[in-house]
């Protein structure tokens, strides 16, 4: 079991994609001006994610070396494919506003790194796992990012969450408090930016409390006495 | 040809940055009375708000970051920031504008790149530019001036439009567009009339410009350029910069100018409206982020006036005082880089 926290621990915190990684940026800093399309992006790349790691893990002793990456992003290609299918029959209006950035998920270096380097190199259930974690860590940064660019810019949170889950959704849309003039940088790409900036200082800071706060190892230094003179 | 004799001692001592902060400081203050003469008290207001915010922003980041606080709001750096953006908002604009634009330029683009001395960005340009990007509506209305209007803002229409204290900003604002207190500025005007087709001259008859480069911005800009020569003289700046600043806005103006004066805007509008003697003397010549060396600041200032003159004349924004000056800050390391100055018993370049 320890592995699988291990590999929770990494797609979750230590080695999160978004944070520490910062791999696919491109979709991370575009689409997160709300909640609404982060979450949305976020669960079409989990599933890609976890789709692709559990095929790389199923090939990878039949694909030849020198050919493993064309294989690797085709396999992705038709994943992606397919979300991008399912979003545009059960999400529309999602899938608008998504725009080119869901056939992109192709080319997120997430995909294809963790395929690279988990999946191809470990056993069919820490591959899917794998995916899994890393998948929930990326769209938790997301999440996040989308949730404070949309507060700052509009002052909402879930707005169009009825683009996403149906009608019945836009309830969940919560005004926290009234803007008459949005803050267009929040929801501009130099906002993401800034955000994701700050959220990486975040990280750093939490990560050095947190090893400040561990017991100091008491490390044992052994010298030995120099018997040969030094020149 | 007479020695001038001076008595010992012969030290001289260099400037300390408190002192020269001051000096720039006390160089405002020509420019910002003409401005508050003309534009209401608006811009007093908006002083008051940014140096304090400044301050506690300062203060408050350096208690985040350990160190000293009183040494390091003494170094008067925060007041120059804090003026430089209160005299470039419009004068009228919502307080949180102002409160906005302070945060960002003190805690972001100055202290988290390390503080003064290692920004990238002139901070009061930065936080401009934000402002301009994400208000565009409370940025580019400006007030009318004091002249031309009957609907004069007294302190108390002031502190209301500022502090929104009655009907909430976007109705009082808009209450005040219709009765004239706010208009576009003299560049804006000729900007949107030029692309509506008419000529500069036809622009011109409007009362905005009072047959020359617009009411009221003539002498504020004389106050600043007055400022400037002072700071000159006390050798606070060098002369480089706002020389090639003010030299290549000129000769690039002269030039579309005398092209087709029907469709480019005079030089003299350009020099003297707008932010041009501001960001030419006070923005600009900013220690931290220019160029260094005598040539590169030459460079570096063409570059701005060149800028200036681009982006006025074909960009999408009626000012590029602050674009232009945020473009040539990113190039200032460059520059340097290529334009080392010999030092003696070298070769150039080494």
């Amino acid at each position: 079991m320890s592995k699988y926290s291990e590999i929770a621990a990494q797609g979750l915190w230590k080695n999160n994609p978004g944070l520490v990684q910062l791999l696919g940026l491109c979709p991370l800093l575009a689409v997160t001006a709300t909640i609404t399309n982060a979450l949305g992006l976020g669960v079409a790349t989990l599933l890609v994610l976890i789709g692709s790691n559990v095929l790389v893990s199923l090939v990878r002793d039949f694909v030849p070396k020198e050919i493993r990456i064309p294989v690797f992003v085709m396999i992705i290609a038709a994943l992606v494919t397919c979300v991008q299918l399912l979003i545009n029959a059960y999400a529309y209006n999602l899938y608008l506003s998504l725009g080119i950035f869901l056939p992109l998920i192709v080319t997120n270096c997430v995909i294809i790194g963790r395929a690279e380097a988990f999946a191809s190199r470990n056993s069919l259930a820490h591959s899917a796992f794998d995916g899994l974690m890393m998948g929930l860590g990326f769209t938790a940064v997301l999440v996040v990012l989308g949730a404070s660019r949309e507060l700052l810019g509009q002052g909402t949170l879930f707005g169009g969450a009825d683009l996403l889950l149906g009608d019945w959704a836009s309830v969940l849309t919560i005004h926290v408090w009234h803007v008459d003039t949005p803050f267009l940088l929040a929801m501009l790409p130099p906002g993401a930016f800034i955000g994701m900036g700050l959220l990486i200082a975040l990280k750093n800071v939490i990560d050095s409390r947190v090893n400040a706060m561990q017991p100091k190892v008491e490390s044992v230094s052994v010298t030995r006495a120099r018997i040969t003179k030094v020149n | 040809m007479a020695f001038k004799i001076a008595s010992s001692p012969h030290v001289s001592t260099t400037l300390h940055t408190n002192t020269v902060m001051k000096r720039v400081a006390l160089c405002l203050i020509p420019g910002i009375a003409v401005q508050s003469y003309y534009f209401g008290y608006g811009t007093l207001v908006q002083l008051l708000l940014a140096i304090t915010v400044a301050y506690l922003a300062e203060a408050a980041v350096m208690k985040l970051r350990n160190r000293n606080i009183t040494a390091t709001l003494k170094d008067n750096s925060a007041l120059v920031t804090a003026s430089l953006l209160a005299v470039a908002i419009p004068p009228l604009a919502p307080w949180w504008l102002i409160v906005i634009g302070t945060l960002f330029a003190i805690v972001i683009v100055k202290q988290l790149y390390g503080g003064l001395g290692n920004n990238v960005f002139n901070p009061a340009m930065a936080a401009y530019v934000l402002l301009l990007i994400s208000f565009p509506v409370q940025m580019t209305s400006w007030v009318a001036p004091q002249t031309l209007t009957v609907n004069y803002a007294d302190m108390l229409h002031t502190f209301n439009s500022i502090f929104q204290l009655n009907a909430g900003y976007a109705a009082d604002f808009f209450h005040l567009a219709i009765d004239g207190t706010t208009m576009a500025t003299p560049l804006d005007t000729l900007k949107t009339d030029l692309s509506m087709g008419l000529t500069t001259t036809e622009s011109m008859t409007k009362t905005i410009f009072s047959g020359s480069v617009g009411e009221g911005w003539f002498w504020v800009n004389m106050a600043y350029l007055v400022g400037g020569l002072v700071m000159l003289k006390l050798k606070v700046i060098r002369w480089h910069i706002s020389g090639a600043i003010v030299l290549t806005l000129f000769v690039c103006a002269s030039i579309g100018f005398l092209i087709s004066p029907d469709t480019f805007v005079s030089p003299i509008m350009h020099l003297f409206s707008g932010g041009t003697m501001l960001a030419a003397f006070f923005i600009a010549t900013d220690p931290v982020t220019a160029a260094t060396s005598p040539r590169g600041r030459l460079i570096f200032g063409a570059m701005i006036g060149l800028l200036i003159y681009l982006i006025r004349t074909f960009g999408g924004y009626p000012d590029a005082v602050a674009f232009a000056v945020l473009l040539a800050n990113m190039c200032a390391p460059f520059i340097d880089y290529y334009v080392r100055p010999r030092s003696y018993g070298h070769r150039v370049g080494n």
